[in-house]
């Protein structure tokens, strides 16, 4: 208690990380986590879009993430880029990157100086992913997590429970193709592996956006099994049974090469209704790559933080639980992050 | 109940018919008596079960969730039952317990028992099966299953050499829920005696007709009698009983208790329900205040009496007619009208015609606004259910029509998925376009296309599945009926709205304006000044 104590009284005069409206930076390490804007030198937690832009002057992120940036901005994505390996240090703090099991590549940021550690969760779940490392725990003096799902009405279901579900709708309606809007990095991937897991070897169509992805993932020896592109000829009907796509695809005329599909939609939000309901989703399939309520807490208590920070979501909620259970909690109120998106 | 819940998900986000039935069917197939026959009860509104309240279900949750936390969370989800089932603190893989159990436990267990009983289930249920339960309880299940719709699953789950929709719906009309012996019978076996008095008999009707179809057949083989623009109902009073049903046989008894009082005879009478003042019939608008209420006022029994005009008699003092010719049940009707004498009760009457043409001309302009057209019946038709071809043919007035402008477009499911197939049109109100209704049909696959297209190209906002048009397209929108109404921001409300034509060639300042529309209003005996 004394310790932190002490780290506290140092971090009032000098804090480790201080949000900006670039993003979290770090004085001491002249460098910004996940910036929503250009900035001089950037640590990346994972690939998503609004976590993961172009134009930096450097870039430190896994491997894994590094490849899929070049993937999705081409390999000019930024000035110089470094491969986040062990322990490295930056001016006066050692950083060091912790897989998040939120899609390939994702990591959490530990960043140590000054007698204090904080760990930056960028997004994580603590679920089994086939698609990608699973969390760890990382011990640490201040927890900055998100809250994308921070509200005690998620408790996400086994994924195999929503799989199943999907299966048992294409059993009830065999002549109907269904069509699973799934976020192209992650997500699509996922509900690919999950299927292969519950036994399903037929083939899986794709749409464009997913392929290069896709490749990615089996080149990192990701078994997604037998996958054809969702491509027919101009106005002919494509016979498929299980498709996946990103959901704007739902929204465009896309869609209308399939006859009377069965519309699912992979996301946390699929467990409230309204949200169902206002996608115009059959099917809404509660598949989350984010830590739900009872992870966000348990992973607060296997941190041991003495203090918690909340970047992005319903953070009031989580909060108010920190503050039940006598842990020091903030909301930093970032701007540019979005709830799972699209 | 996880296979009633699982139910219960599914129907509420199948909007398309025979996705629903085969839901229902596949439900059917594989659930035990007598769990699925209370799932029918359940899914079409004929459970009388003890009615939980919001407040006792909120005091429930507030002993397990921190207030603030539960308010947060309500605040999102935006569904009390809903929030309760996700956020109450048990085993995600809970233990079943079967859907009989839930239902005959909450008929019986008394008023301050509830709480633990509910909280006990919880304890126990997964998320699903809780939000099954809270939504059983406080009788919240709205998925959009008619009764009508059960009996043709029904009649699917039979099979060919089983019994019609029609037949099961006059059977299920004289169970009580779990309908004992139903499904049975389905299998082979005998069919069920009916306990109720006054069952519902299904109803024989019409198919639309016009003059090209009436051209070759012989007028004087014909009745023909008003339509009359109000709700069909059948009036049954039988073995001391009475009961009010629609043509689909949903029982409306409890919202009409003026006219039930009147059903003071031993019979089965199909009419129309009408709302009524002095010698005036009066529009549908104000029939409909009437409709969907558990209860009414004493204020709106005198201000809006209702009324049957009698069309047929099915049943008279224990003697079934329908197998009678028409000319014989319409020689009962009046006899049987006389006999009541009761002057919320009279008959329909007939239209006198010798050729297709007069009644065109009677059709095209009847004598009372309340009136949408004729119906037109064989004298030897006897009373089959269902929509039989030939024997009976509805000519309807021809629709009113308006020019309007698309200002908004959703995006259909099924078969219609990816296509922006709902649309919402407004008329000029000055210099602003003013949403007056919504029409998903009335155009062909190639004109679907068409406009899907339009949207898409002429796009300014979005709202989730909602697209925001510029407002250039005319539609040609028909409809039944306009009634005034305060729920709808022009103060008017379409019946039946549909396409009737894409005016490509019009420029959307030449659509019709709202002082048109209001021209179309009826006039309103009840509101308006009397003696015009």
């Amino acid at each position: 208690m004394t310790k932190q104590t002490e780290a506290s009284n140092d971090m009032a005069q000098e804090p480790l990380l201080t949000p900006t409206p670039q993003g979290l930076f770090c004085p001491r390490g002249g460098f910004h986590i996940d910036p929503v804007r250009p900035v001089a030198r950037a640590l990346i937690t994972h690939g998503h879009a609004d976590h993961a832009r172009a134009g930096h002057g450097a870039v430190l992120a896994t491997a894994q993430t590094l490849d899929i940036m070049a993937i999705r901005y081409g390999a000019d994505f930024t000035a110089t880029r470094q491969q986040a390996d062990g322990s490295i240090a930056i001016n006066d703090v050692t950083v060091r990157f912790h897989p998040a099991g939120h899609v390939l590549g994702s990591a959490q940021i530990a960043v140590s100086g000054a007698g204090q550690r904080v760990v930056v969760s960028g997004d994580y779940a603590r679920q089994p992913n086939p698609a990608c490392a699973a969390f760890e725990p990382v011990p640490c003096d201040i927890f900055v997590t998100e809250a994308t799902f921070g509200l005690p009405v998620f408790r996400h279901p086994p994924p195999q429970a929503e799989i199943a579900r999907l299966m048992a709708s294409l059993a009830a309606f065999p002549d109907r193709p269904h069509l699973i809007g799934a976020y192209a990095l992650g997500k699509a991937q996922r509900v690919i592996a999950l299927l292969r897991q519950a036994g399903y070897d037929g083939p899986i169509h794709i749409h464009g956006a997913l392929q290069k992805l896709c490749d990615y993932h089996i080149a990192q020896g990701i078994d997604l099994g037998d996958l054809r592109p969702a491509t027919t000829e101009r106005g002919r009907k494509l016979d498929a049974r299980i498709v996946i796509a990103p959901p704007s695809a739902f929204a465009a005329t896309w869609v209308h090469r399939f006859r009377d599909p069965v519309i699912a939609h992979a996301s946390g939000w699929m467990a409230v209704r309204a949200r169902a309901r206002q996608r115009g989703v059959e099917l809404p399939l509660v598949i989350s790559d984010h830590a739900d309520w009872p992870d966000l807490i348990c992973t607060i208590l296997d941190t041991g933080a003495g203090e918690v920070w909340v970047t992005h979501g319903r953070e009031e909620a989580l909060v108010r639980w920190c503050a039940l259970h006598q842990i020091p909690a903030r909301p930093l109120r970032l701007v540019g992050y979005e709830d799972e998106p699209e | 109940m996880r296979a009633f819940a699982t139910l219960l998900e599914r129907l509420a986000f199948t909007p398309a018919r025979n996705a629903k039935l085969r839901l229902i069917g596949d439900y059917l197939a594989r659930t035990p008596d007598p769990d699925r026959g209370w799932a029918l009860a359940a899914l079409t509104g004929g459970l009388k079960l003890r009615t939980v309240t919001p407040s006792l279900l909120r005091a429930l949750a507030e002993e397990r969730v921190d207030t603030e936390l539960f308010a947060l969370s309500y605040d999102f989800v935006g569904d009390l039952a809903e929030t309760i089932a996700l956020i109450w603190p048990a085993p995600d893989q809970g233990t079943d317990i079967s859907l009989s159990e839930v239902v005959t436990t909450l008929q019986t267990t008394k008023k301050p028992d509830l709480p633990a009983l509910i909280a006990g289930w919880l304890d126990t249920l997964g998320p699903s099966e809780r939000y099954a339960l809270l939504k059983l309880a406080t009788r919240g299940l709205r998925v959009g299953v008619s009764a009508r719709l059960t009996h043709v699953a029904l009649a699917q789950h039979a099979g060919e050499d089983g019994p019609p929709a029609d037949r099961i719906g006059e059977v299920w009309h004289g169970l009580a829920p779990p309908y004992p012996g139903l499904f049975d019978w389905l299998a082979g076996g005998p069919e069920p005696e009916t306990q109720a008095r006054a069952p519902f008999r299904p109803v024989m009707l019409a198919h639309p007709a016009d003059a090209e179809a009436l051209a070759p057949l012989n007028p004087a083989e014909f009745a023909a009698e008003w339509k009359w623009d109000g709700v069909r109902v059948q009036a049954v009073s039988q073995g001391g009983a009475r009961h009010l049903y629609t043509r689909r046989g949903e029982d409306i008894s409890a919202a009409f208790p003026d006219l039930v009082a009147a059903l003071d005879f031993d019979g089965v009478i199909d009419g129309e329900l009408l709302v009524r003042q002095d010698d005036a019939i009066a529009p549908f608008g104000e029939l409909q205040k009437r409709l969907n209420r558990k209860t009414v006022t004493r204020a709106m029994l005198a201000s809006h009496p209702a009324h049957l005009r009698a069309y047929d008699l099915l049943h008279w003092q224990r003697r079934d007619l329908r197998p009678l010719p028409l000319t014989d049940r319409r020689a009962a009707l009046e006899t049987a009208v006389a006999q009541i004498a009761n002057p919320r009760i009279d008959l329909s009457p007939p239209v006198p015609f010798t050729d297709w043409a007069t009644l065109d001309t009677l059709r095209a302009a009847p004598p009372d606004p309340v009136i949408e057209g004729v119906m037109i019946k064989r004298h030897d038709s006897l009373y089959l259910p269902g929509r039989p071809k030939g024997p009976w043919f509805k000519w309807k007035r021809d629709p009113m029509v308006v020019d309007a402008v698309m200002l908004y477009a959703q995006r259909g499911h099924g078969k219609r998925s990816g296509y922006y197939s709902d649309f919402t049109f407004g008329v000029w109100d000055g210099d602003a376009l003013v949403p007056v209704g919504k029409a998903y049909f009335g155009f062909t696959d190639a004109e679907l296309r068409d406009l899907d297209r339009f949207v898409r190209q002429n796009t300014t906002d979005r709202f989730g599945p909602v697209r925001q048009v510029k407002p250039d397209l005319v539609l040609e929108v028909a409809f039944e009926g306009l009634n005034a109404s305060p729920r709808h921001k022009s103060g008017l409300a379409m019946r039946f709205p549909r396409i009737s034509r894409i005016r490509w060639d019009k420029p959307a300042a030449e659509a019709d304006r709202i002082d048109t529309l209001r021209a179309m209003l009826p006039a309103n005996p009840l509101t308006s000044a009397r003696g015009g």
